[in-house]
């Protein structure tokens, strides 16, 4: 045990999918109640990292530690952290064949063996608290984007997780309905959730991140506040990259 | 070369008398009738089972309808060597329309109900049903009457006679299980699926002897009590004016004892059975 | 009524105009055929052994109640092969190394079931196993022949359930696996419930052929409509039973062949 001092710490973490290196010895450590934004053009290793962060994908070396307690260690039975980490994926990826309920219900249900009447007041009281009370027995394929994507978040969310990770979960909205989703994350910022957001949404990064790391060829080439990174930023590759986005 | 010369000579010079002793087969009846001039095919089963055919090779003349088919065609003005075998199945050669044979035999009963798409012959057999049961099942010791033989699981080959006959005559208390062909019906029974199978008698008698391992002929009902008798007749296409020649050829060979020596050389111990009592 | 848009009247007057001229070549066809058919020098002969009314008078009911036996087996194997068939398909789909040996033998399972003639079976089967000396009622040709349609229809099922499987997005398992559900839950809950949705379409064209292929039992004794109209044949020397038997095959098969279409349409709707 070592390493208490923060809630989720990325040591020297490395992941490869065959020839290419995605991530390259990322290092990175987030404190409770943080908000870390990470920004790069597409390809640079921000969603992967995220993945490997949730154990969806295997680490090749280095070390992800929880409270203190190394989670990545090869043929460690992964499910135990997962449901301590929610992720929410930029496809919304809800379950087509059931209803909004059941796809918040499911985890909580199976998982944490909660009772079925708890469970059910717990979602409605989320879906309410993000204006979804009435859309509890649609089916996914009825709602807008932003509604899905919102759905998407109660259901990590109903696991009690201890972090979110969101990955670029606006990417695949229409302009339009980009607003009420970042209205929800700004909401569980405010509640102190800890967070790790992969995003474009520049201005809201620097409205709401507490740190940006900049990524590049899978390696954190900047970490820095939100107004360093946006006004100053040492790195010629990561002014080159703002400069083209903004 | 010149005794390649000289064979072909001599073979075209058989092929030309063959043509004339051809020309002279048939005789006044059935000349012009056949399928083919001067020629008379003959069409049995595939397989064809003994005693009506043995090994299932008609041409050979051994069984007891391969030596019928040569003794109707000898009457009928065919030698040996102008008889044609063609094989069908059962059901294929009583569907109505063109036939591939002049007649065709494989036990086909005569029925009232078959003369309205085909025609048959006058008999040249008349035959009982029999019951075989396999020794070493439950079956094998049943009392030869009626009403034990009725409490018995019975299969038989569709399109026969025997289901018909198992159905208004005999009336067992089970379901009757019915297959393609008398091989399928014994692969029943040797698996016990079956307690006892129904054939015609000579069908039995081979079946039990030769076909079915442990088979034993129970017995023969008595000819009364089958509807009618169960006459065998030659199949022939409806309105086949070779008709007339053959049921001459039948009688004449009934009238001069043929028919009855050929039953005797080839179903003798179908006289020998054992009659069911119907009345216990 | 409404004033109608110019567009909407135009299609009105077309969608008029071709069911007219649908109507009229379609009777056109008919009175043709019913024209000239009877004119075919064998029509006599035909109808005298394919549409004789007297014979289907006679045959039909015991026809009918043959059928029962047809629904009966149909009825008992649909489930069976359902069930089998997601046994096999699970096989199939296993990713633990140390159950290596279920996935080849799910691979075994429907490469040789799927290959070898579903008549040949029934009779290997149906004649092969009871003659092992099992007793009655286990050597039963309705046991075992059922056991050959099971094996045989559970092996093409199998393969339509995997295809199935391995059509739901890997997206869908990373979602679940993220909420901490198990690999079993993940299948049972999110991947299967969508994988056989996706499938039913294609398996209900298995079903319309099982409802035909429950006749191959006919080969080992059992006397259904096939074999019941196989002997009125035989009888009566007369094909005016299959016909009958055709006819009642049909009444079946063809609302389950539309329904099949039906639904196949409604999942293109849904996803385009």
């Amino acid at each position: 045990m070592r390493n208490v001092t923060h809630k989720l710490i990325l040591e020297d973490l490395t992941c490869r999918f065959d020839d290419l290196t995605v991530c390259d010895g990322i290092n990175l450590s987030v404190d409770s109640g943080e908000m870390i934004c990470l920004i790069g053009a597409s390809g640079s290793g921000k969603s992967t990292l995220l993945r490997c962060i949730n154990l969806l994908e295997p680490i090749d070396s280095g070390h992800i530690w929880l409270d203190g307690e190394d989670i990545a260690i090869p043929g460690l039975d992964p499910k135990p952290y997962r449901k301590r980490i929610g992720i929410v994926f930029q496809s919304f990826n809800l379950f087509p064949h059931m209803s909004v309920m059941q796809n918040i219900c499911l985890a909580p249900k199976r998982v944490l063996n909660a009772s079925v009447a708890d469970t059910k007041a717990k979602a409605l009281e989320l879906l309410e608290k993000f204006g979804l009370q009435d859309k509890a027995n649609e089916y996914p394929d009825r709602l807008s984007g932003g509604q899905q994507q919102r759905v998407a978040i109660v259901r990590a969310l109903a696991m009690q997780p201890e972090i979110m990770l969101l990955d670029e979960i606006t990417s695949a909205l229409d302009p339009e309905l980009v607003g009420e989703v970042l209205e929800v994350v700004k909401a569980l910022k405010e509640q102190d959730m800890t967070i790790v957001l992969a995003t474009h949404e520049m201005s809201f990064a620097r409205e709401v991140a507490d740190r940006v790391c900049f990524l590049d060829g899978g390696k954190i080439l900047e970490t820095a506040t939100p107004e360093e990174m946006f006004t100053n930023p040492r790195e010629a590759r990561t002014r080159e990259f703002l400069h083209r986005i903004l | 070369m010149e005794t390649k010369k000289l064979t072909l000579l001599l073979l075209t010079t058989i092929g030309m008398a063959l043509g004339v002793s051809n020309a002279q087969a048939a005789n006044e009846c059935s000349m012009g009738k056949t399928l083919t001039a001067d020629r008379l095919t003959v069409a049995t089963g595939n397989p064809a089972y003994p005693p009506w055919v043995m090994n299932d090779a008609p041409e050979s003349g051994e069984g007891f309808e391969a030596a019928v088919a040569y003794a109707v065609a000898e009457r009928m003005g065919f030698d040996k060597s102008s008889v044609e075998w063609v094989r069908t199945s059962f059901d294929e050669a009583i569907q109505p329309g063109a036939k591939d044979f002049d007649f065709n035999l494989q036990q086909y009963s005569i029925k009232p109900e078959r003369l309205e798409v085909i025609d048959f012959s006058e008999p040249y057999y008349t035959t009982t049903i029999a019951v075989v049961v396999r020794e070493g099942s439950a079956a094998a010791d049943v009392e030869a009457t009626a009403s034990s033989l009725k409490k018995l699981k019975y299969g038989a080959a569709a399109g026969t006679s025997s289901q018909p006959f198992l159905e208004k005559v005999l009336q067992p208390e089970q379901a009757t299980l019915l297959y393609d062909d008398n091989a399928d019906v014994v692969a029943a029974i040797s698996a016990n699926q079956i307690d006892a199978i129904v054939f015609d008698l000579p069908s039995a008698l081979f079946v039990s002897a030769v076909q079915l391992e442990g088979g034993k002929l129970v017995g023969q009902f008595p000819v009364e009590n089958n509807e009618a008798p169960d006459n065998f007749g030659l199949l022939m296409a409806k309105d086949n004016p070779l008709k007339e020649c053959v049921d001459e050829a039948i009688k004449s060979l009934h009238a001069d004892g043929t028919l009855k020596d050929i039953e005797a050389q080839w179903l003798a111990d179908a006289t020998g059975a054992p009659v069911i009592d119907m009345d216990k | 009524m409404s004033q109608l848009s110019p567009r909407k009247r135009y299609e009105q007057q077309e969608r008029r105009r071709s069911l007219l001229i649908a109507t009229v070549s379609l009777l056109a066809v008919c009175a043709t055929l019913y024209y000239l058919v009877p004119k075919a020098p064998g029509w006599e002969s035909v109808k005298r052994s394919f549409f004789n009314w007297p014979i289907l008078e006679k045959t039909f009911p015991t026809l009918l109640k043959a059928f029962l036996w047809d629904i009966a087996i149909f009825a008992w194997s649909l489930p069976l092969i359902m069930v089998l068939a997601l046994i096999i398909a699970l096989c199939r789909n296993v990713r633990t190394p140390a159950l290596f040996p279920l996935r080849v033998f799910g691979a075994l399972y429907t490469d040789i079931f799927r290959g070898v003639p579903t008549i040949l079976l029934v009779y290997l089967i149906g004649f092969g196993i009871p003659g092992l000396g099992l007793a009655r009622p286990w050597n039963s040709p309705y046991l075992w022949g059922t056991v050959a349609l099971v094996l045989t229809y559970s092996a093409y099922v199998a393969e339509v359930l995997r295809s199935g499987i391995e059509s739901v997005h890997k997206s869908q398992r990373s979602a679940s696996e993220s909420l901490g559900l198990t690999e079993a839950d993940t299948m049972r809950f999110v991947i299967l419930p969508q994988a056989i949705r996706r499938q039913v379409p294609a398996m209900m064209n298995f079903v319309i052929a099982l409802q035909k292929d429950v006749a191959l039992l006919s080969f080992i004794g059992p006397v259904e409509l096939l074999r019941q109209a196989n002997v009125y044949k035989s009888l009566m020397a007369n094909f005016t039973p299959y016909i009958g038997a055709a006819i009642i095959f049909l009444c079946v098969t063809i609302p389950a062949t539309r329904y099949a279409d039906y639904l196949l349409a409604q999942q293109r709707s849904v996803r385009t």
